[in-house]
């Protein structure tokens, strides 16, 4: 195995992890400022999705797709939160769970009654298309590098809302005290919309981004959305670093572990069963490093006092 | 969702009394939602197009959703046999549901007829005499691609399918038939929408080419991936990664691949020219192989209605066997496990005005039977 390979293979794993960020952090922001399990979350990535793909159809434009994913995610969130979630605040995590798996099926449902069962269409432009050069010869796909670039300047910019803008300051606190910052006269239920919608969007985002390189279709929101919660339970439930530190654990663990444990195998059994045995313990390896992160600091690698 | 498929069949004009004696009663348990959805649609919408064609007053489909989970379709099957006494199963279409329903289904004396999945044991040793199957064994299509990979003149093959009971017939079946070595041979994780890391192996291998089997969206994110991974390697595969439900999706990524399928919509047979047309004034859309498949598969079931009673398990059986009925690959006939002796041509993907199909360049295998007749005893 050449150290190419391996390069290769870190960055494939880097990208997996700043995109399963995008998804962790609105799900970690969410359950820290209000307390809500939601498992919804995945669905909004797939409102993403569809609507990038019908504004691509649409416009041909995929700049405009991605805003496009951005505004509907985010104003499903907006209507969501309204009608549904803010119902749930006070009602303890098991009606939380239930109301919002409801959900999923209605978006589910609702998504293939208005595009139908089969997956759309959506593509990258055709200028991030192809492979770029990076140093030491490695060639590596254009997109995949700008979805590692643009996760990272997300990451950065939720870094700098939280720690220096005044609605940063209000979601720290709500993470602290959420009646406290009630009584200090702010709209608390404002607040809520605010980062149930900011939540929303970036998995809308996350969706419109990966749907280029994957299939556009009903339910695949729900296999990340497993992703994120083991991210989120890795990273410490409501921290934004740890949700960055677990997404990227995850994608390296993932990937590498992919390549690696084959090959692990291979040194002791015959090629078939190698590649049979190392792929299937491969796909327990993320929840595997989880148990072990859980059985050394149970609240997570960032986790507060929740 | 009961309900639903009731007052889908009612639609159709098919809801008969419960109590008639000599009707027959199909279950179908198949996969509506979720990420697989297209492919159970297609079998049921095949299916139920023949079933309204012939406009029968005597057959009874009850339409249930496996969501793709073994566990709720070994549910389903209990409720269908037990409560709905269903005389016929059929619709599954992953190989592990099958495994998990059929062997159950049979041993309980239903007739099960498998319009897709075909896992080897069903084949082999674990056969039964009420098990037909009515599409292939799971390793029939991918045979015809190691053999066409051979005649390109591919040595050095990058083989990858999932981890799952028809993953592990791709391979084997490939592998069977092609006569140059492996460059390397990976398991991915069923329903993987991610593919970055199999693509950079293959890249630091020194393959001559690709065969993957990835049906459904896998096969979409595959695809797409690959080719803008500047990985330029010619690629092999089962009509399952090429169906007519993911090209769109697919886009232009797809033209010219070849893969294998034992039907195609360009089949010349009369059948075939009016299934096609019939298919898509009906659903609006071509019809895929799962389509073909479903249509063969009710049109197989009411051969066997004319021809005997369901109660009459023997007679029904052999007129099951018989099969005499207008397949729309053409000629049509069971090996002696129940599977067809077919043939399996080698297509190519092509861009007909602004649809992406295929089209047949070839025949792979002719009459290909499998490799596993000979470890049946019925």
């Amino acid at each position: 195995m050449s150290t190419i390979l391996l390069i290769e293979q870190t960055l494939n794993g880097l990208q997996f992890g700043v995109m399963l960020f995008l998804m962790a952090a609105g799900l970690t922001l969410i359950f820290g400022v209000m307390g809500l399990i939601n498992l919804a979350h995945g669905s909004l990535y797939m409102i993403g999705a569809f609507a990038a793909a019908a504004v691509a159809a649409a416009t041909g434009s995929f700049i405009l797709a991605l805003i496009g994913s951005l505004i509907a995610a985010a104003i499903a969130g907006v209507i969501v939160e309204m009608t549904v979630i803010r119902r749930l605040y006070d009602r303890d995590h098991l009606d939380q769970v239930l109301a919002t798996f409801a959900l999923i099926l209605i978006f589910s449902e609702g998504t293939r009654w208005v595009f139908g069962s089969f997956p759309l269409f959506l593509d990258k432009p055709a200028w991030l298309s192809g492979t770029v050069m990076l140093p030491f010869g490695i060639e590596y796909s254009l997109y995949r590098l700008t979805i590692i670039l643009i996760g990272l300047a997300v990451a950065g910019g939720l870094f700098w809302m939280i720690a220096r803008t005044r609605i940063g300051i209000q979601i720290r606190a709500g993470e602290n005290d959420r009646e406290m910052i009630g009584a200090l006269g702010v709209n608390i239920s404002r607040l809520y919309t605010l980062v149930f919608a900011l939540g929303a969007a970036l998995a809308g985002f996350a969706g419109a981004l990966i749907g280029a390189i994957q299939s556009v279709q009903v339910g695949m929101g729900e296999p990340v959305l497993i992703l994120a919660f083991v991210v989120i339970v890795i990273g410490g439930i409501g921290s934004i670093k740890g949700a960055l530190v677990g997404a990227i654990l995850v994608g390296l663990t993932d990937t590498l572990g992919r390549l690696l444990l084959p090959q692990f195998f291979g040194l002791f059994m015959d090629a078939s069963a190698a590649t049979s045995v190392g792929s299937s313990l491969s796909s327990m390896l993320i929840y595997i490093l989880m148990a072990g992160v859980l059985l050394f600091k149970p609240s997570g690698l960032f986790g507060g006092g929740h | 969702m009961k309900l639903k498929s009731l007052i889908l069949a009612a639609s159709m004009g098919l809801a008969v009394a419960a109590a008639q004696a000599e009707g027959v009663k199909v279950g179908m348990i198949t996969t509506l939602s979720g990420g697989g959805a297209g492919l159970g649609i297609d079998v049921r919408d095949g299916f139920m197009l023949a079933v309204k064609q012939a406009g029968r007053s005597d057959l009874e489909v009850v339409i249930e959703d496996d969501q793709r989970k073994p566990d709720i379709a070994v549910q389903l099957a209990d409720k269908m046999i037990q409560s709905e006494k269903v005389d016929v199963l059929t619709g599954i279409i992953w190989s592990n549901l099958a495994m998990a329903v059929v062997p159950a289904a049979t041993a309980q004396g239903k007739f099960y007829l498998s319009p897709n999945a075909g896992p080897s044991p069903l084949a082999g040793k674990g056969c039964h005499k009420n098990y037909f199957n009515v599409a292939w064994q799971n390793d029939n299509l991918h045979e015809a691609a190691g053999g066409y990979a051979s005649d390109a003149g591919h040595k050095k093959a990058f083989i990858l399918a999932p981890n799952y009971p028809a993953g592990k017939d791709a391979l084997t079946g490939f592998k069977r038939f092609f006569k140059g070595e492996l460059a390397g041979e990976v398991y991915t994780k069923l329903g993987q929408t991610d593919y970055a890391a199999e693509i950079a192996q293959i890249r630091a291998s020194d393959a001559d080419s690709v065969f993957f089997f990835l049906p459904g969206g896998m096969g979409i994110s595959f695809l797409k991936q690959y080719a803008d991974s500047g990985v330029d390697l010619p690629v092999v595969g089962p009509a399952f990664s090429f169906d007519q439900g993911i090209l769109q999706a697919v886009g232009a990524a797809a033209l010219g691949v070849k893969n294998t399928s034992q039907w195609s919509k360009d089949l010349g047979n009369a059948a075939n020219k009016a299934f096609v047309a019939d298919f898509q004034a009906e659903y609006g859309r071509l019809p895929s192989l799962y389509a073909s498949q479903g249509f063969d598969t009710a049109n197989l079931l009411m051969s066997a209605m004319d021809a005997a009673d369901v109660n009459d398990q023997d007679a029904f059986r052999a007129a099951l066997e018989a099969a005499k009925f207008d397949s729309v690959r053409g000629d049509f006939k069971f090996g002696p496990n129940h599977h067809p002796v077919q043939t399996i041509y080698v297509r190519e993907v092509i861009q007909e005005g602004d649809v992406f199909t295929n089209k047949i360049v070839g025949i792979g295998l002719k009459n290909h039977s499998d490799a596993y007749a000979a470890d049946c005893k019925m």
